[in-house]
């Protein structure tokens, strides 16, 4: 238990750390987001209201007379009714809809996408680690390769040889146009049909990373004693590598998951940018080419809050794998 | 652009340069454990492996290309009637849209992609330096507070944060240094922690305690009895350092956020993705920048796999264990056919 609420109070700590540097980097770099937002804001047809005016302030900083322990107060506040301003870009939508509408889409993306690069990652490692020396495991070193290539570049090779020679997969978009968003079963068939080259490119480009890990650790842990011991009593080499070695070996690869995560999410927001994909990466790029500040603050936030959300899932349950984590209390 | 010529030689000198010197007296056979004993200084090098040979080579060639390229080539900017030519005999890498020869600029993008990693690099190992060998040297509140400090960096995600402040400043002040320094702070976590981990381990050493209660200075204890246990660590943590920052900043440039007075082989993979290289099928153009980024980017891996052997012997030990099984199968198998 007590482990669980020591999680829950780094995560908090983490939490207001990345609303604090939300609500400070605005505010500490130079330019004067507020006027240039507003600027934009009249060009696309909006009115500027002092009160409008004094939102964006809370947000962003500026030309307010308030301290900046108020200003912090009204951000904050804000930021817990939802109210994250409107945004440039889409106007007149709310980011906070803009952030609503484009986040399952990266969600589902990124978390299948990870998800299946670290089951293969671990399992090949596993197989790879158990015996060390074949040739299958003097290859290894190979697949830094992989780990070396960046996503979008990845991406961009990817289209050209699927899509545009051999044509098999469409290269832009997440979805067949014509097509109305819903849950009918034409429309999540076209969405996996333009997810796949996206998926695809963060399986292979984040894979050798499991692996490499996972293939470390299963050669150390296979040097234990209880693993000669399992051995010396006859087991089943099946068994041993499974309940024995990789289970042991397994642990540093899930501890180490927020490290992974960070880099595959930051290698997806590049990445959509390749596929136009409609996911929060291609939104907050768009945010950041049109100074749409409000919508880049709040895409940040709600991709840490992911982030974290999921660290914190994969923290508890690596409590429930590993009892020593428990015991130390 | 001055400074990168020495700067690039420490980067090949740390891991690469001591390894190949050493390399002749150990490659043919090592001597059977036990019989000399070897120098202290040298259980700290690598031992030649194919693989570390392989990474060997793909480093010096990527900062040949990097370093030596930019005299050899033509002006990159300097366009031409030649448009989206395929590779031929007088643009070995084919032209860009415009005629540019993609060769001439893949060699000063190279140098721009190094220099920043570089730059990145040694700040990014410096902070982490900082916080985790610093943080865990002095112990109590103050390693709570770092190690806190830099598992919360860890969590939240760095290339939006990155894109997040490139954003915010305007693209006038978006200098090489603002980049270096942005993409080093949020890099230098991960490293932290792998350092206060091992700190942790050489501070509750006797010699460092003997050290300290004689009275010597923080900086003397961590620098000459602390420092030298670490150093393997911190190479392959500055190696780790390069290859993110190098990808860092290829992703940035590629949104078209990197620094506006460089080139490197992210804005040209900028310009390919704005040029349609890819809807026009000009391979030649996006291809090669990124194969030189994952070509360096796994030497430096293959580099820090043998650094690797040295942190954690076991891995070694695997390694020459499996070959001594080799060398024992093919010597009966030799007895086997002699018979």
């Amino acid at each position: 238990m007590n482990y669980v609420l020591r999680k829950l109070g780094f995560y908090a700590v983490a939490l207001w750390a990345a609303v604090t540097l939300n609500f400070l980097i605005p505010r500490l770099l130079p330019g004067n987001p507020v006027d240039i937002l507003l600027a934009k804001l009249q060009q696309r047809g909006g009115t500027v209201t002092p009160e409008t005016r004094e939102a964006y302030s809370a947000l962003l900083g500026g030309d307010t007379t308030d301290s900046l322990l108020q200003q912090y107060g009204t951000y904050l506040s804000n930021l817990v009714h939802g109210d994250l301003g409107v945004s440039v870009t889409y106007f007149p939508t709310p980011v906070s809809e803009v952030i609503g509408t484009s986040m399952p889409w990266t969600v589902v993306l990124v978390g299948i996408a990870t998800v299946l690069a670290a089951t293969i990652g671990v399992l090949l490692g596993a197989f790879v680690g158990w015996r060390p020396g074949t040739w299958l495991d003097s290859a290894v070193p190979l697949t830094t390769l992989l780990a070396a290539v960046p996503y979008f570049w990845l991406a961009l090779v990817l289209v050209y040889l699927l899509s545009r020679v051999l044509g098999w997969f469409p290269s832009q978009g997440g979805y067949d146009v014509v097509l109305d968003p819903g849950w009918s079963p034409e429309f999540i068939g076209s969405a996996i049909e333009y997810g796949f080259v996206p998926a695809l490119t963060i399986v292979v480009a984040s894979i050798g990373g499991w692996l490499l890990g996972m293939r470390n650790m299963m050669v150390s842990t296979l040097s234990e004693d209880y693993v000669l011991t399992a051995r010396a009593k006859g087991l089943p080499h099946g068994q041993v590598m499974r309940n024995y070695a990789a289970r042991n070996a397994v642990l540093p690869s899930v501890a180490g998951f927020a490290i992974s995560l960070g880099f595959v999410v930051s290698g997806s927001v590049v990445t959509e940018q390749v596929f136009s994909y409609p996911g929060i990466g291609s939104r907050l790029l768009a945010a950041v080419t049109n100074n749409d500040y409000a919508l880049m603050q709040g895409v940040f936030l709600f991709i840490t809050l992911a982030v974290l959300g999921a660290n914190l899932v994969v923290d508890l349950l690596y409590g429930l794998i590993d009892p020593r984590t428990r015991a130390k209390g | 652009m001055t400074n990168i010529g020495p700067d690039v030689q420490v980067a090949v000198e740390g891991p690469g340069g001591p390894v190949e010197t050493t390399a002749p007296t150990d490659a043919p056979e090592p001597r059977p454990a036990g019989t000399r004993a070897r120098p202290a200084w040298r259980m700290l090098l690598p031992t030649m492996t194919p693989w570390l040979a392989t990474g060997l080579v793909l480093i010096a060639g990527v900062v040949l290309l990097g370093v030596v390229g930019p005299y050899l080539v033509g002006d990159p900017d300097a366009i031409s009637d030649v448009g989206l030519a395929p590779p031929s005999a007088e643009h070995w890498l084919g032209t860009t849209q415009t005629g540019q020869d993609v060769l001439a600029q893949l060699a000063y993008a190279t140098r721009g992609s190094l220099q920043i990693g570089l730059m990145v690099g040694v700040l990014a190992t410096l902070l982490s330096a900082f916080f985790g060998i610093y943080g865990a040297y002095l112990g109590g509140a103050a390693d709570e507070g770092f190690s806190l400090l830099s598992n919360v960096f860890l969590v939240i995600p760095g290339l939006p944060l990155v894109i997040v402040i490139s954003g915010f400043v305007p693209r006038e002040s978006r200098g090489l240094w603002t980049i270096a320094v942005v993409l080093a702070l949020t890099s230098w976590a991960a490293s932290a922690r792998v350092l206060r981990a091992q700190t942790l381990s050489v501070r509750s050493r006797d010699y460092v305690a003997a050290s300290r209660l004689s009275g010597e200075k923080p900086w003397r204890v961590i620098g000459v009895e602390i420092l030298p246990n670490l150093l393997p660590v911190l190479a392959s943590q500055f190696v780790y350092a390069v290859i993110a920052a190098i990808l860092g900043e290829a992703g940035l440039s590629f949104l078209g956020l990197g620094a506006s007075n460089a080139s490197t082989l992210g804005t040209m993979l900028f310009y390919a993705q704005n040029g349609f290289a890819l809807p026009l099928g000009a391979w030649w153009w996006f291809v090669p920048p990124g194969l030189v980024i994952a070509l360096f980017g796994m030497g430096l891996s293959l580099v820090n796999f043998s650094i690797d052997e040295i942190i954690n012997p076991r891995l070694k030990n695997a390694r020459t264990a499996r070959r001594r099984a080799n060398a024992a199968r093919r010597a009966a198998r030799r007895t086997e056919a002699a018979r």
